[in-house]
């Protein structure tokens, strides 16, 4: 049964999406503007496009966002994976219901309470132990990880949760020892939603500016830094050229991701 | 099936390992950090790096000492300051949580009722914004909102006003921020319920005589609460400590608590008062994180019964 929208509710509908593009389309437009000041409009050019490739500061910090989130969204699938698999297959295990809320809590915290605990454990470690050794890349991973691995185990949990346990039932009646269950049935099955976690992980770790402003050592500003502390001292078009960049990927990457799982089905 | 399940639990490859790794792991990174927090957060504050003093000291008759200072909190408690800093994070949260049910439930419903290709369409321009820059999608409001900004431009040029107006730097683009940031984790938990409803419902109570207005509040409503209740703790849990939007759009007199917890860290470096004021902030969300984490059970036990 299709009810038909009511004029009411398709205006707002409207007025929805329009909220959430319009402001998204004003950074890709004024991107191509040529003027210096960003709201007049003087005539297209890719000048700031050009600008952004031969600004080296900028370039350094997408290197060591990539790295980070390369590495943080793989050790947090890794971790996420564990964490799920003892959730949903494990039964009423000691401690579940705590482990429970310790997966998840990491979602919802306030970016500024994970940031500032994450650095009072760095510098207490490096006081008592010496390890880690001051602050960079490294402690930036470490902190990504924790947040990232809270999501990568909710999708897969979910995943684990929908699969047929019958067919690992059977390999394990038939002898099959589990880790080979695991790697020739179970990982198969899971594979998409490792992948949409792997891709949420790396996602949020390019994103994160506050985590990241308070575990990050000298030299070692992420992207988000970089690009903060220039919108801190105003508009530039610069900015809107890269947004145009980072948007256009995401919508590309999203459109395949969704047309590949359509075909799948 | 439950002697299977033992045995399949038995048979897994040291299932020990398996949950001791990511709990070690959440335990290392995420729970002993609220700890030292709480810790430190009783320190005194001294010059020099780090820039706290050590609860514990050993003195030279080998006698361990542990001071606990209430300063810090004695001193967020005396500066009135911090005391409207919080109760803004908190009205500002709930000004902006309830703005995204506002927009967001009736698009949740609009897609839900939306036929199925084109749901996933919209589904997806939902998602879509969650995964560019956060960051960049506030700073695409600085150039909407601020006094040469596009509305004020545009205004100006049709004579409708002749000085701009103050629509950046203050409490109303900071809301305006939270909800267009948070949008989506709204309107996700809450497509999740509303496309779960049996519409029939619907139009048995449209057969036996109700209004519209009183079939939504009767059938539709109470059947979409669950979500409603995850998608508005969903934005105010982390909406209450954002420091990004009232940086950006708040301006000087906006004082959100995130703001203050990193001015104190980054600008004053006092640490411990830093910690301080954090604890007092986690103290606010237990119940709220709480609820959710009730909620995100429930859910998950419902998932896994499947």
């Amino acid at each position: 049964m299709q009810n038909k929208l009511s004029p009411f509710l398709k205006t707002v509908v409207t007025f929805g999406y329009a909220f959430l593009y319009l402001p998204i389309l004003t950074l890709i437009i004024f991107s191509f503007n040529s003027s210096r000041q960003v709201t007049v409009w003087q005539g297209f050019s890719t000048r700031w496009y050009t600008a952004l490739l031969q600004d080296e500061a900028l370039l350094k910090s997408l290197w060591i966002s990539l790295q980070v989130a390369a590495s943080a969204a793989t050790l947090a699938v890794i971790l996420g994976t564990l964490a799920a698999i003892s959730l949903v297959r494990f039964g009423r295990f000691k401690g579940r219901g705590f482990f429970g809320i310790l997966t998840t809590a990491p979602m919802i915290m306030p970016e500024v309470i994970t940031g500032l605990s994450l650095l009072l454990l760095f510098v207490g470690l490096e006081q008592i132990i010496g390890w880690p050794h001051g602050r960079g890349i490294f402690t930036i991973t470490l902190a990504h990880t924790t947040l990232c691995m809270a999501y990568v185990t909710i999708v897969v949990r979910g995943r684990l949760a929908d699969m047929d346990v019958s067919l690992e039932e059977a390999a394990l009646d038939l002898g099959a020892r589990p880790i080979k269950v695991f790697i020739t049935i179970i990982l198969p099955i899971i594979f998409p939603a490792l992948l949409s976690g792997w891709l949420l992980a790396f996602a949020l770790s390019l994103d994160d500016l506050v985590i990241a402003s308070f575990v990050a050592g000298p030299g070692s500003s992420t992207l988000p830094m970089v690009i903060f502390s220039s919108i801190r001292f105003g508009i530039t078009p610069q900015i809107n050229a890269l947004a145009t960049l980072i948007i256009t990927t995401v919508a590309i990457g999203v459109m395949v991701a969704g047309w590949l799982m359509h075909r799948k089905k | 099936m439950k002697s299977i399940l033992k045995k399949l639990k038995l048979n897994f490859t040291s299932p020990f390992w398996v949950t001791a790794i990511p709990f070690g792991w959440l335990l290392l990174f995420f729970l002993i950090p609220f700890l030292i927090v709480l810790k430190i957060s009783f320190s005194d504050l001294r010059f020099g790096l780090p820039p706290y003093a050590p609860l514990m000291e050993w003195t030279n008759e080998g006698l361990l000492i542990i001071k606990i200072n209430l300063t810090n909190y004695t001193f967020i408690g005396t500066d009135s300051l911090y005391l409207f800093a919080y109760l803004d994070s908190l009205a500002i949260a709930l000004l902006g949580t309830i703005g995204c049910l506002c927009i967001g439930y009736p698009m949740a419903y609009g897609i839900a009722k939306a036929s199925p290709s084109k749901r996933t369409i919209l589904l997806m321009l939902v998602i879509l914004p969650f995964w560019t820059s956060f960051l960049l999608r506030v700073y695409a409001w600085i150039g909407i909102l601020s006094p040469q900004g596009y509305i004020n431009t545009l205004l100006i040029k049709l004579d409708l006003i002749s000085t701009p107006l103050s629509l950046i730097d203050n409490t109303f683009a900071t809301v305006l921020g939270i909800i267009y940031c948070y949008l989506p984790f709204m309107i996700l938990p809450l497509y999740a319920f509303l496309e779960k409803i049996d519409y029939a419902l619907l139009e048995a109570a449209y057969d036996l005589g109700a209004r519209p207005f009183q079939a939504f509040i009767r059938i539709i409503w109470p059947l979409s609460r669950p979500g409603v209740i995850a998608g508005s703790l969903l934005v105010f849990i982390p909406a209450v400590g954002e420091f990004v939007i009232p940086e950006l759009l708040g301006g000087s007199q906006t004082l959100m608590i995130g703001k203050v917890i990193w001015n104190e860290f980054f600008t004053n470096r006092t640490w411990p008062v830093a910690a301080a004021l954090a604890v007092i902030m986690l103290v606010f969300l237990i119940l709220p994180i709480a609820i959710f984490q009730r909620y995100q059970e429930q859910r998950v036990r419902f998932l896994d019964a499947e």
